[in-house]
């Protein structure tokens, strides 16, 4: 038992945690308020990835815009009655099932996997990772095309939010 | 070219011209009666050749002018067809081509060509005259040209062509082709005013009557070709086939097939020629125009009749003991005598003036058929060649005496039937021309002696029934004559002589030349026709001329025929019976005044209607024969055999076809195949109705769905598909 | 020792749960958090797979960024539509916005 694998175990009971009050949460605003504490051990986990980098971007996109975005979502669209009545559909239970079914098959099936156990590899001291990242995301060699394309995306995705969204004078 | 051959072409230009006047002159009178009478003329010059060279040649009988080729197959051998020029042949051309030459000619008068079209004329009824207007304005009725001008060329024509057949063929059924055309002829022809009920059941009766003469005469045929296998006349009338049919027995009564094939044929005769019993057609056939009359009765088919027996008189005779008749000519006798008087009888008392004429023929055919039946070949042939021309020549002229009492009724609007003797009278002074060619033929009909060619024909016949000693032929010919004398100077005497009994024949007018022209041609034969066959040994005169007649005709036999010897006895009565005949005609008619009864009718009494109702025999056959048939026809097998039976078949298998389909419709197509067809489209709707909830518009649902479904596609792939 | 089994089992719970968010849940707002664990949750795999198995090559973490790129645009989409759609209807009940049926 090592110290990675306390600080692991904490995280992991606190994401998931967080997790299943996320979904099971009957206010919306406690929801996303979960969703932030699930994200932020997702952010830990990061950093126990020494995916230092991600860990930031987690916290400041997820967390600093996604989960704002959606508490502005969320109060942009309450209704009166939105605390009355059931906060799932009917099929909860099938859905419920499944995510389980799912969970067991994919657990099993790894565990099928000969890498399932692999070890933690060590990582090259002298190697910057951000470094490293950032250049292979601009260079022609590596990943400038799915760069540029995602950028693209997110052009895209900002206009058409911004149209969908545009409230028509009529 | 060879006289074969030419003789092939002789019916041909008639056939060409009816064909060609039906399909392209019809409407072209003048193009249409020139075309006929071009083609008779081609005809008459082509039979006047072939009468020269057939007397040139001397020895015509042995050698005739014959020609044959195959018409149709018999198993190994051909059915042969041809033609045949032997004396005979010959003077029955001369007379044909003539007489037929003369009636195209006198009807291209007597259908008033040149004439104006009529007021109220329809086609199928006789023209009714036309309203003229004259230089001073005057109105006036003349006669009008005939609507069907065109179709009674082309008919004749076709007539003209079935009697040249007939005459020039070789063999009996070409014969009998011919005999049937003229049948058909004289249908179209005596019904000719087709729009006349009159007309039209004359035209039936005519072709009935004959008709059942024909079936029978067509069985002979069949029996005489069956016995002898073939018809040509060089094979049945050859020694060998004689001697079969003479010798062959049949199970009618005994009798030899000879006998009965010439029973048979004779029947033919007896209907084509209007013989008792079978008579009753020919006076009803004067419905029709009168050059049909004079071309049915008198130059064409009365004679091919008689034409038919003398051809076959070989089989006729056939097996006769020397000197003694045959059972078929002792028929022939019999019905030719008795219908010679029976007919003659009944022309005393009839007023129209061609019912006359034809009682006469009808009585004159008798004769010839007597002839025959005493022996008397060259007799009958002669006096067969002498009736054509004048009893031509007296229905044409007849003809022209009607056309000048119609001119006499259009003019005064009189309503008299213009054919009645009793509304004429004086016709002498206003139609010369026609009075003294009929006069002629009147006179040659009652045998006046030495001019006129009728006494020489008839005394021979008398002779020749004297000389064997046949009273009863010889009394009863002579009889006739009388009567024939008596009523014929009647005819001339009510006709022409005296004064006119009405208006319209005080306006009567001499016909044209188109009509008088052929009656001055006939009467110059029945004049001289005559003179071919005087007697050798007739006293002082005889042998001036050969007897062409004996001599040429005779030689067709066989056996020459003896020429009869001379006798006073037949000579005075048949001079006695002629003198005495026409002075008494005139001297009973020479004063009847207008409106005046017959003068016969008191002194006969009920004979005189029993004769004027020609012995009822139109009744008694009407109820035998014609009631039955209508009753039958009607009865049977209209209302029962066709409505009831046939009918009702047919509606029976139309109903049970309707009800079946019925059966199938309701119990088969509408469940079975409708049903599946809807079943198809309804459950293919419920289904779809059933389904469609899957689609809720819920997208959770639809993933659990997918989600669902692919795990356990995946499961089931995992865990049973791919074992490792 | 910690190994890749590890963070392979937290990422498939992590998911499983959003998985059950994103078809449970009525809101879409919710359903929309749902999809975000997931994502994450896949993530979390792919830097795992990387710091685990290929640690010397970059590409696993240049993946995990395209995918974090567009995850923030499909958000960034997807509210834009769910304010749109309550313009309209007054609701983001998953189980209310179902005209498309039959």
């Amino acid at each position: 038992m090592t110290v990675l694998h306390v600080i692991f175990l904490v995280t992991a009971v606190v994401t998931l945690g967080a997790a299943v009050m996320v979904v099971t949460a009957r206010n919306l605003i406690h929801s996303a308020l979960w969703l932030i504490l699930s994200l932020f051990g997702v952010a830990v986990i990061y950093g126990l990835l020494s995916a230092a980098f991600f860990a930031v971007v987690q916290v400041v996109i997820y967390i600093g815009a996604i989960a704002i975005l959606m508490i502005f979502a969320i109060m942009l669209t309450r209704r009166v009655k939105q605390d009355v009545g059931s906060i799932v559909n009917k099929g909860w239970w099938l859905a419920g099932l499944l995510a389980l079914v799912l969970f067991t098959a994919l657990v099993w099936l790894f565990s099928t996997w000969s890498g399932f156990r692999t070890p933690l590899p060590e990582l090259a001291t002298d190697v910057d990772t951000i470094k490293v990242l950032g250049a292979a995301l601009v260079s022609p060699s590596h990943y400038v095309l799915p760069f540029e394309v995602a950028s693209v995306l997110l052009l895209a995705a900002l206009i058409g939010a911004v149209v969908v969204a545009w409230e028509r004078k009529s | 070219m060879e006289s074969s051959t030419l003789v092939w072409l002789l019916p041909a230009p008639p056939l060409l011209a009816f064909f060609l006047i039906i399909f392209l002159t019809n409407r072209s009178k003048g193009l249409s009666h020139t075309l006929g009478i071009l083609a008779v003329l081609l005809s008459f010059i082509g039979s006047m050749v072939i009468v020269v060279l057939g007397l040139r040649s001397g020895h015509l009988a042995e050698e005739p002018f014959t020609s044959v080729i195959n018409w149709f197959p018999t198993g190994d051998t051909w059915f042969q067809i041809g033609v045949w020029v032997d004396p005979l042949t010959v003077a029955t051309l001369f007379f044909v081509a003539w007489t037929i030459l003369m009636i195209f000619i006198y009807s291209v008068g007597y259908q008033n060509y040149g004439q104006p079209k009529g007021d109220h004329d329809v086609p199928g009824l006789p023209p009714h005259g036309a309203t003229e207007k004259d230089e001073h304005g005057h109105e006036h009725r003349v006669p009008s040209i005939e609507p069907m001008y065109s179709r009674f060329f082309a008919f004749l024509a076709l007539f003209s062509f079935g009697m040249y057949v007939l005459v020039v063929s070789n063999n009996l059924l070409t014969l009998f082709v011919g005999w049937e055309i003229m049948g058909l002829c004289s249908y179209l022809l005596i019904g000719f005013w087709y729009a006349k009920p009159s007309a039209r059941a004359a035209a039936i009766k005519a072709f009935l009557t004959t008709r059942v003469a024909d079936v029978i005469m067509l069985l002979g045929l069949a029996y005489l070709y069956y016995l002898a296998g073939s018809l040509s006349y060089d094979v049945i009338f050859s020694e060998e086939t004689l001697h079969l049919l003479t010798e062959t027995g049949t199970p009618f009564l005994g009798l030899s097939a000879a006998v009965v094939i010439g029973i048979f044929l004779f029947i033919g005769t007896i209907g084509k020629s209007a013989q008792w019993p079978l008579h009753v057609w020919l006076p009803d056939a004067m419905e029709g125009p009168t050059p049909v009359s004079a071309m049915i009765h008198a130059a064409t088919m009365v004679s091919a009749g008689v034409y038919l027996v003398i051809r076959v008189f070989p089989i006729i005779s056939a097996g006769a003991v020397h000197g003694e008749p045959t059972v078929t000519m002792n028929i022939m006798a019999f019905i030719g005598a008795f219908t010679g008087l029976f007919a003659a009888t009944i022309a005393v008392t009839q007023n129209d003036i061609k019912r006359v004429l034809a009682y006469s023929t009808i009585s004159q055919l008798g004769y010839m058929i007597a002839a025959i039946g005493i022996g008397a070949y060259v007799a009958a042939a002669f006096h067969l060649f002498t009736h054509a021309f004048f009893k031509a020549l007296l229905f044409l002229g007849s003809g022209s005496v009607i056309h000048g009492v119609e001119h006499g009724v259009l003019h005064t609007d009189e309503h008299v039937d213009p054919q009645d003797m009793f509304n004429m009278g004086g016709l002498r002074k206003k139609m010369p021309v026609t009075f003294w060619t009929f006069l002629i033929g009147g006179l040659a009909l009652s045998g006046f002696p030495l001019l006129t060619a009728g006494f020489w024909s008839k005394d021979e016949i008398l002779a020749d029934a004297f000389a064997q000693s046949n009273w009863a032929v010889f009394i009863t010919l002579a009889f006739a004559a009388l009567l024939t004398a008596f009523y014929t100077m009647r005819q001339i005497t009510l006709t022409f002589l005296g004064q006119p009994r009405t208006e319209a024949s005080k306006h009567a007018v001499e016909s044209k030349w188109t009509m008088t022209l052929p009656l001055v041609g006939l009467a110059v034969f029945a004049i001289g026709a005559g003179w071919l066959g005087i007697t050798n040994d007739f006293p002082i005169i005889g042998g001036l001329l050969p007897n062409y007649m004996h001599d040429f005709v005779g030689e067709t036999l066989a056996e020459h025929p003896e020429a009869i010897r001379f006798n006073w006895i037949p000579l005075l009565t048949s001079l006695a019976v002629a003198f005495g005949g026409l002075f008494l005609g005139w001297l009973v008619y020479r004063n009847v005044s207008a409106g005046e009864a017959d003068p016969l009718e008191k002194p006969l009494g009920p004979v005189y209607s029993l004769l004027k109702n020609k012995y009822y025999f139109d009744e008694l056959y009407d109820f035998i024969f014609v009631r039955p048939a209508y009753w039958i026809s009607r009865n049977f097998t209209y209302l029962w055999l066709d409505r009831r039976i046939i009918d009702g078949f047919l509606h029976g298998v139309a109903r049970v076809a309707y009800s079946l389909g019925g059966l199938f419709r309701n119990y088969i197509d509408r469940p079975i195949v409708n049903g599946f067809g809807d079943f198809v489209g309804e459950s293919v709707k419920r289904l779809g109705r059933g389904a469609r909830f899957i689609q809720t518009g819920r997208i959770q649902q639809y993933m659990v769905m997918a989600l669902v479904i692919a795990f356990g596609t995946l499961f089931y792939y995992l865990f049973f598909l791919a074992q490792p | 020792m910690i190994s890749l089994s590890y963070f392979l089992v937290f990422a498939a719970a992590l998911f499983c749960i959003g998985l059950y968010g994103a078809m449970a849940r009525k809101n879409s707002v919710a359903i929309l958090m749902g999809i975000e664990l997931m994502l994450n949750a896949v993530v979390i795999n792919l830097i795992a797979f990387w710091r685990f198995r290929t640690p010397e090559v970059i590409t696993g973490q240049a993946f995990a960024v395209i995918v974090f790129a567009v995850a923030a645009a499909e958000v960034a989409v997807g509210l834009a539509l769910f304010i749109a759609i309550y313009r309209q209807r007054q609701t983001i009940a998953a189980d209310e916005i179902d005209l498309l049926k039959w």
